[in-house]
């Protein structure tokens, strides 16, 4: 059913056409989806502080260190394939 | 017995389906054409359910189903558990360094070296969980909680640990909750004023046991009316439902006994086998394969060690389950208890008066003979507005009863109006009272029941239990949406019931919703609209299998025909 989540608060949003209700909406069910929706307001600041930090973060490294690592990896890759080739016009020869 | 198949009743009835009368060993009152259209149904709302086996036993299709919990909805649910228990420890470590004040019972200091009372998990989320949503539970109400019921309205400035009284009253909130199938709870009306003319001549209080001077002559007349709107021989009233179970059943059960039990019956029955000291063992809910394996390994390996024979074997289930909404499978239960000579305790607390073209229960549902089942229980809490229980069957059982039980002997008796209250609400059912009232609600409940039930099916939302039963459970599963649900539910002035952990697997938290006769079509419909709304507003429509809307003819057919006194 979260599945098509994505496509229902779309609809919804389309309808409501107003972005800060739809945010207030969105936020709503994140409240209710990880359950911090029956805490106490700074037992739910200490969530969001410690929660948006950690994927704040995580797309930050990811920003920094994917682009790097995917580099690499291309270069690590086609340096097997290109050596393969060799070692087998190699052995034909 | 098992080589019929669900599909055979169902094209019996459909070569049969223009006698539209009695038919020998079959339930004469059942629409055939409900039935048909019931089967059709079957393939659109119904297709993970299992297809009920034995169809020869039944007399009309045996639909429930109990849709499984989506994968990525019980993970969220284990994730927001898990949130709120991390948070959990966080407040009991900052009460433990008292930098929080403690509002709840915890070791004093004196006690520290003895054992812990508020360190098990029941505790833990107590404080931690519950404390948080309580204000969906325990309203205090201030009138009779009929099809419509006023609230005390109450805030709490510090999170549901006190509560304080604004002075003001919600008034005419629709109830959902309470278990009042046939309407009678009310304050006006025949019964009513029978009760109120009763507490005039006999008072409230009896102040004394049914052994000694509390056996009123108006405890005589309701156990005959009882014996008689249950078809048995002999009957016993009893002041308290929970204490007819909890008390009868060590009676009747005793060391070297066997009880055999659903593994979800009601804490009543489950603390009255406790009490008995018998063996105890638990089938799966409503599972024939499970008992039947009970019963024969309980007759081929004896009692253990010594490999006697069990002196008795009892069987104990219940009519309508309450938490779950689905209706016992008493056909087969009553064969197997018939081949493996097995006694069977059946409690009707919920199903009495609640089901059956007559009121009188699952037998009654199913169209089955009152004999076959030893001990008939039920309460008269529900489906008649008052309260206590009763026990029927054989006139042996109930005299052996009454000189043994304990809340024969050590119970005060029934209070008299409520005596009365039952007397006139059983007579009107039975059409004893000269009009068809009762009758009428018997339909009435039967028709709201299933347009209620099918209504939330196409909305969405995940229904578990049979397709008759009035007791209506609703999925809710995350542990913030019980304390939502319940609010954004008052809120539009409609009162729910919310159920989670210790009364349900903690990942099957529900809302469940009782349908009474009380209920009009306008007043369901209020109801529907709103649940949906909240149901859009929570996320709540978890069904993946959406019924069509264009099969709702069906619950203009109500589930039993009215039959001519
Ligand atoms: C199956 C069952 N048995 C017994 C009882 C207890 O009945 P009472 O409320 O009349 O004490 C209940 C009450 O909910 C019940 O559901």
């Amino acid at each position: 059913m979260y599945s098509n989540l994505v496509s229902v608060t779309e609809s919804s949003g389309m309808d409501v056409k107003n972005l800060k209700e739809y945010l207030c909406w969105l936020y709503y069910q994140y409240l209710l989806i990880t359950g911090i929706y029956v805490l106490e307001p700074w037992e739910q600041s200490i969530f969001n502080t410690v929660f948006f930090t950690m994927v704040a973060m995580v797309i930050y490294t990811s920003y920094v260190f994917v682009p790097i690592h995917v580099r690499l990896a291309l270069e690590f890759f086609s340096g097997l394939c290109g050596g393969q080739e060799e070692s087998t016009v190699a052995l034909m020869n | 017995m098992t080589e019929c198949s669900a599909n055979k009743s169902a094209n019996g009835d459909a070569c049969h389906h223009k006698t539209n009368g009695r038919k020998p060993g079959r339930n004469g009152y059942v629409k055939n054409r409900f039935h048909l259209q019931r089967q059709q149904l079957q393939n659109s709302f119904y297709p993970k359910e299992k297809a009920s086996c034995n169809g020869g036993l039944y007399s009309r299709p045996f639909l429930e189903s109990f849709e499984e919990t989506p994968m990525l909805v019980a993970v969220l649910t284990y994730m927001g558990y898990g949130i709120l228990t991390i948070f959990g420890y966080l407040r009991d470590f900052l009460r433990e360094w008292k930098i929080e004040k403690c509002h709840i019972a915890r070791e004093r200091e004196e006690q520290k070296e003895f054992v812990p009372l508020y360190q098990d998990f029941e505790n833990f989320y107590t404080r931690n969980l519950y404390m948080r949503i309580r204000d969906s539970w325990n309203r205090p109400i201030c009138s009779v909680p009929g099809a419509k019921m006023d609230l005390v309205e109450r805030v709490s400035h510090d999170y549901n640990w006190t509560f304080n009284y604004t002075g003001n009253v919600v008034k005419d909130v629709i109830n959902l909750g309470s278990y009042n199938y046939l309407g009678f709870a009310e304050n006006s009306g025949p019964c009513a004023n029978a009760a109120a003319d009763m507490t005039m001549k006999y008072g409230v209080g009896v102040g004394s046991t049914r052994q000694e001077t509390g056996n009123l002559d108006k405890h005589e007349e309701l156990e005959q009316l009882v014996a008689r709107f249950l078809g048995v021989e002999s009957s016993m009233v009893f002041g308290m439902g929970f204490a007819t179970n909890s008390m009868n059943i060590p009676a009747l059960a005793g060391k070297g006994c066997l009880i055999l039990s659903d593994e979800l019956n009601h804490t009543s029955l489950v603390l009255g086998a406790r009490l008995s000291g018998s063996t105890i063992r638990v089938f799966k809910h409503n599972n024939m394969q499970s008992l039947e394996k009970l019963l024969r390994d309980a007759i081929v390996h004896g009692q253990p060690r010594t490999h006697r024979p069990w002196k008795k074997i009892l069987i104990v289930v219940e009519g309508i389950y309450s938490m779950e909404g689905s209706i016992v499978r008493l056909p087969e239960v009553i064969a197997l208890k018939k081949r493996y000579k097995a006694y069977l305790y059946l409690d009707e607390a919920h199903s009495i008066g609640a089901l059956g073209p007559h009121g009188r229960g699952v037998l009654d549902y199913f169209g089955l003979d009152p004999q076959d089942v030893d001990i008939l229980m039920g309460t008269f809490t529900k489906s008649f507005g008052g309260a206590g229980g009763y026990i029927g069957g054989k006139k042996d059982l109930i005299d052996y009863l009454r000189a043994q039980s304990h809340s024969a002997a050590y119970a005060t008796s029934m209070s008299p109006p409520v005596a009365q209250q039952i007397i006139a609400s059983m007579k009107c059912i039975m059409g004893e009272d000269g009009t068809t009232i009762g009758r009428e609600r018997i339909h009435q409940l039967a028709e709201n029941t299933v347009y209620f039930r099918t209504r939330l099916r196409e909305m969405g939302f995940i229904i578990y239990g049979n397709n008759d039963s009035p007791v209506v459970p609703m999925m809710l599963y995350m542990p913030a949406k019980i304390g939502a649900f319940g609010r954004e539910m008052l809120k539009r002035n409609i009162g729910v019931v919310v159920v989670g952990f210790p009364a349900t697997p903690i990942i099957e938290s529900r809302a469940r919703f009782c349908v009474s006769a009380g209920h009009t079509r306008d007043m369901l419909d209020t109801a529907l609209s709103a649940i949906s709304e909240v149901g859009d507003l929570l996320q709540v429509k978890y069904s993946q299998h959406r019924a069509s809307p264009s099969l709702d003819r069906a619950f203009n057919e109500p589930a039993y025909e009215e039959t001519e006194a």
